[in-house]
């Protein structure tokens, strides 16, 4: 085999019942290079990385690991051989410290534990993410953990580093001082495999991409030579729409008014919200940012009704207090929500569809006295499969079978049919192929335009600057000002996002939306 | 080579065919097994499954035994499609049965028409209380109802041992611990003459209906569904938890306290101290087995039942040991969630070494 490659995989395929995950995939990557994996959910990018890492065994192909045939029965292999992977959920112990976590996780690999902590401040400081071995994981940023994963990949002597959606979970200054670290790693011959959807950090800091689509490779390319759409298009094929238009808008009155909300923690780890103030109105999108686990989702619950505050009146609908009404009543008054779990919250997977359109919507005339109306049901949920566009054999597939993207599109479809007053959501379109992605912010703002609140919480700051009206960040249960979009740098932003709530503006006067917003 | 290789979907033409072939391979292991031990085995099989039910009266028996497991597991069906564990059926039935018998004992040379209902109510008041101490204790002092429920079996048990050597002996009874036999106004009619059929049936049939209707055609029968598969979603739909759970508990422990009151007020009438000899655990089995569907369980019942008659009556023709009961309940309960498998998963034959040409159909989501 050629040598100049770090790693090939070549024809490789992998098939599970009803589908084939990877099919004749060839991947290679050259020595101290940064390579891109891109490809939309489901396209084979998870499934191909398992096959590397020793987790799935492939149907067929064969792997070269710096020209040597490789012979990975499971992960420990991988990790003899060099292989270093950071997984988008990290495995890491909260109650423990960072020099116990990695010492976990390597066994004798870690060495004496006399000599790890120093190990770990040295490497650390050295790839420039500086990491105190004796903290407790349990009060660092996310970030930060994600450092702590790195690290523990990089006290090996590691040759590829495979990065699963790392940035997903950073803000903007994060993603900066990862890529630095990245480009260090890289300089030492490193090969890096990036694998993301973020196709304007694929363009600044990967050296060449393969492309999946459909368990297959869609074509390769040199990211620094194209652009968001060209790459989009090999990722999407021809015939999905990538982008829609959006305009701003104005809101007319307030719906959702929050003055001084604080909450308790109800559970370890838990962010209590901080003296949280903030209105939407009726007919805009109103964005929150954050980085996971800031309050969001204990803002959600408080807002949807699931925790319930019973002695204060923090939040109002109109004119209407509901800090202590149940969720139903808050439904009635017109809240609609999705949340970001979609399976488990938003839809019961294995209820089928009509089931599931019959969730939340048993106000719209599904019942009658206590009784349930198949028919209306069954009319409902082919509505809403048609008219959002929801790829299904028929409304009988249980939830749990549709496509991620399908399924959201089958909840949004369901809220929005509700014609709510304040649509609340988080994370809407998380994990969600471009199609459906641009599918759903359409329906969005046609809700929006009809005069409906919207209040979207998300992480993915693309979308944000795309939709939102006004935005804002939470940090560590605290608000930022929410402010209308387009006054808003992506450098202010981040800093919001990094609970530095000064103003910037007079020193970054500068307005600046994300390169690479299919907008 | 075969494979055992998960659906796209679940099958459910498999959700109905898998029990009956769980029976088939239960008769077939029980002929080898007879033939093993040397006894004829048509005969043996004809013994166990045919004969208890060869005559009128035979069906009858099996009726009036399977009454009391058939009300219990209708309402425990409800409790476990809301994940709520209720192991205490037995316990709401002995309730019932107490409750029913303090209320019977005072009707005993009376004509009165109430006799009758005012019983039944007692038991099914009995039940429901009992099952809403647990509920109680479930969603206010946060307990896990199924250590609640089996407790409250125990106590349900000594319960009714004191109220049989106590408060509802019989004063003339010659100190035995039992209740004064109740009045003809207070015993349940005999539907057909000459049997021990009795209104239970009635009661047995209208449950049937009832929870069939209640789970799969009402609103809150659906509510229960979303509950039990999916907390979460329940919540976030706005579904109300506690009265959901407090309602399958007490609607579970009335049909318990019911089939109580009906022991005692029908083929027993009176209380004596072993009114159940475990048809409120028998009902799990059968809830289980009928797939939580009321006319599931009416099948399931029914076998349960006819299995153990047959076990008596092998014991009695063929000298076969009692365990002929317990072997056949293990194995048709052994091929059944065998036989599940095949609902979710499919047989795949195939020949070794022979690579299976790789067919695109689509794909599916990645995690």
């Amino acid at each position: 085999m050629n040598n100049k490659y770090r790693l090939t995989m070549q024809e490789m395929t992998k098939q599970y019942p009803g589908c084939i995950a990877n099919n004749d995939v060839t991947l290679k990557i050259k020595h101290g290079e940064v390579h891109a994996l891109l490809g939309e959910n489901g396209a084979g990018k998870s499934t191909l990385m398992k096959m590397l890492y020793g987790v799935v065994k492939p149907d067929q192909g064969d792997m070269f690991f710096n020209g040597r045939i490789m012979n990975i029965k499971e992960p420990a292999d991988a990790r003899d051989l060099g292989i270093g992977m950071v997984f988008q959920h990290f495995s890491l112990f909260e109650t423990l410290t960072v020099a116990q976590n990695i010492e976990l996780a390597l066994g004798d690999l870690a060495g004496h534990s006399s000599t790890l902590a120093g190990r770990i401040t040295k490497t650390s400081t050295r790839y420039g993410m500086p990491l105190d071995p004796h903290r407790l994981v349990s009060t660092l940023s996310t970030g930060e953990r994600q450092r702590v994963e790195i690290v523990r990949c990089l006290l090996l002597d590691i040759q590829l580093l495979i990065l699963d959606e790392p940035t997903s979970v950073l803000t903007p200054q994060e993603v900066d001082a990862l890529f630095k670290t990245l480009k260090s790693l890289k300089k030492e011959g490193c090969s890096v495999l990036f694998i993301s959807h973020k196709l304007h950090e694929v363009i600044e800091l990967c050296d060449s991409a393969t492309i999946l689509r459909g368990g297959k490779v869609s074509g390769h390319c040199i990211p620094k030579n194209e652009t968001s759409e060209s790459i989009a298009r090999l990722m999407v094929g021809d015939n999905t729409p990538i982008s829609n238009q959006t305009r701003r808008a104005l809101g007319t009155a307030d719906f959702l008014t929050v003055n001084n909300l604080t909450t308790a923690a109800q559970a370890l780890f838990e962010t209590p919200l901080k003296n949280i103030n903030f209105a939407v109105q009726q007919g805009e999108i109103v964005g929150i940012a954050g980085v996971a686990g800031n309050g969001q989702e204990e803002l959600l619950k408080v807002l949807s009704g699931e925790q319930i505050q019973a002695s204060s009146s923090a939040i109002k609908f109109k004119n209407t207090v509901v800090d202590a009404l149940c969720p139903l009543k808050r439904r009635r008054l017109g809240l609609a929500c999705v949340p970001e779990d979609r399976l488990g919250r938003g839809a019961v997977p294995t209820m089928d569809l009509a089931q599931n359109a019959l969730l939340t919507s048993f106000d719209s005339g599904l019942v009658k006295n206590g009784f349930l109306v198949k028919q209306k049901i069954t009319e409902l949920a082919n509505k809403i499969i048609t008219k959002y566009k929801v790829k299904t054999p028929s409304f009988r597939t249980h939830a749990a079978s549709l496509s991620g993207g399908n399924l959201q599109k089958f909840i949004i479809g369901r809220e929005v049919e509700q014609s709510p007053k304040l649509l609340v959501m988080s994370h809407p379109t998380w994990g969600v192929d471009i199609g459906a992605q641009v599918a759903i912010h359409e329906a969005i703002l046609k809700l929006r335009d009809e005069g409906c609140a919207v209040l979207v919480i998300s992480e993915d700051l693309d979308e944000l600057y795309k939709i939102c009206d006004r935005i804002g960040a939470i940090c560590d249960g605290k608000l930022s000002p929410i402010l209308n979009t387009d006054t808003v740098p992506l450098v202010q932003l981040g800093q919001w996002m990094a609970g530095d709530f000064s103003d910037v503006f007079n020193n970054q006067p500068k307005v600046h939306t994300p390169q690479g917003a299919l907008a | 080579m075969i494979k055992l290789e998960p659906r796209v979907e679940r099958s459910p033409a498999w959700s109905y065919l898998s029990p009956v072939l769980a029976i088939l391979l239960t008769l077939i292991t029980g002929y080898v097994v007879f033939a093993l031990l040397g006894h004829d085995p048509l005969n043996a099989l004809y013994t166990l499954l045919i004969a208890p039910v060869a005559d009128w009266y035979g069906v009858t028996e099996l009726l009036v035994m399977t009454i009391p497991i058939l009300l219990c597991a209708y309402g425990l069906a409800l409790c476990y499609r809301a994940s709520v564990w209720n192991i205490g059926a037995e316990g709401q039935l002995l309730i019932g049965g107490v409750c029913a018998s303090a209320v019977a004992v005072n009707f005993v040379g009376s004509t009165s028409a109430f006799a009758m209902p005012l019983t039944l109510f007692a038991g099914i008041a009995g039940g429901m209380l009992w099952a809403g101490l647990a509920a109680f204790m479930k969603l206010r002092l946060n307990t896990n109802e199924i250590l609640v429920t089996i407790m409250l079996n125990y106590i349900a048990v000594n319960v009714l041992l004191w109220a049989v050597h106590g408060p509802l002996k019989d004063p003339h009874g010659y100190n035995f611990p039992e209740s004064a036999l109740f009045g003809d106004s207070t015993l349940l009619p005999i539907l057909f003459d000459g049997t021990r059929l009795h209104l239970g049936l009635a009661f047995a049939l209208l449950a049937l209906c009832a929870t069939w209707v209640f789970i799969s055609k009402t609103f809150i029968g659906f509510q229960i569904q979303v509950l039990g598969l999916d907390a979460s979603a329940a919540k976030m739909a706005g579904y109300k938890r506690a009265l959901l759970i407090a309602g399958v508990l007490v609607i579970s422990g009335g049909l318990a306290g019911l089939a109580g009151a009906g022991e005692v007020a029908g083929p027993i009438g009176q209380l004596v101290p072993q009114i159940s000899p475990g048809y409120g655990y028998a009902a799990i089995i059968v809830a289980f087995l009928g797939r939580l569907h009321p006319v599931g369980i009416t099948f399931a019942g029914l076998l349960m039942g006819l299995i153990y008659m047959g076990g008596e009556l092998a014991q009695i023709n063929m000298g076969l040991p009692n365990a002929i009961t317990g072997i056949f309940q293990g194995l048709m309960l052994f091929y059944l969630l065998s036989c599940d498998v095949l609902i979710t998963y499919r047989l795949r034959f195939s020949l070794p070494f022979k690579q299976q040409k790789a067919q695109p159909i689509h794909i599916a989501q990645e995690s």
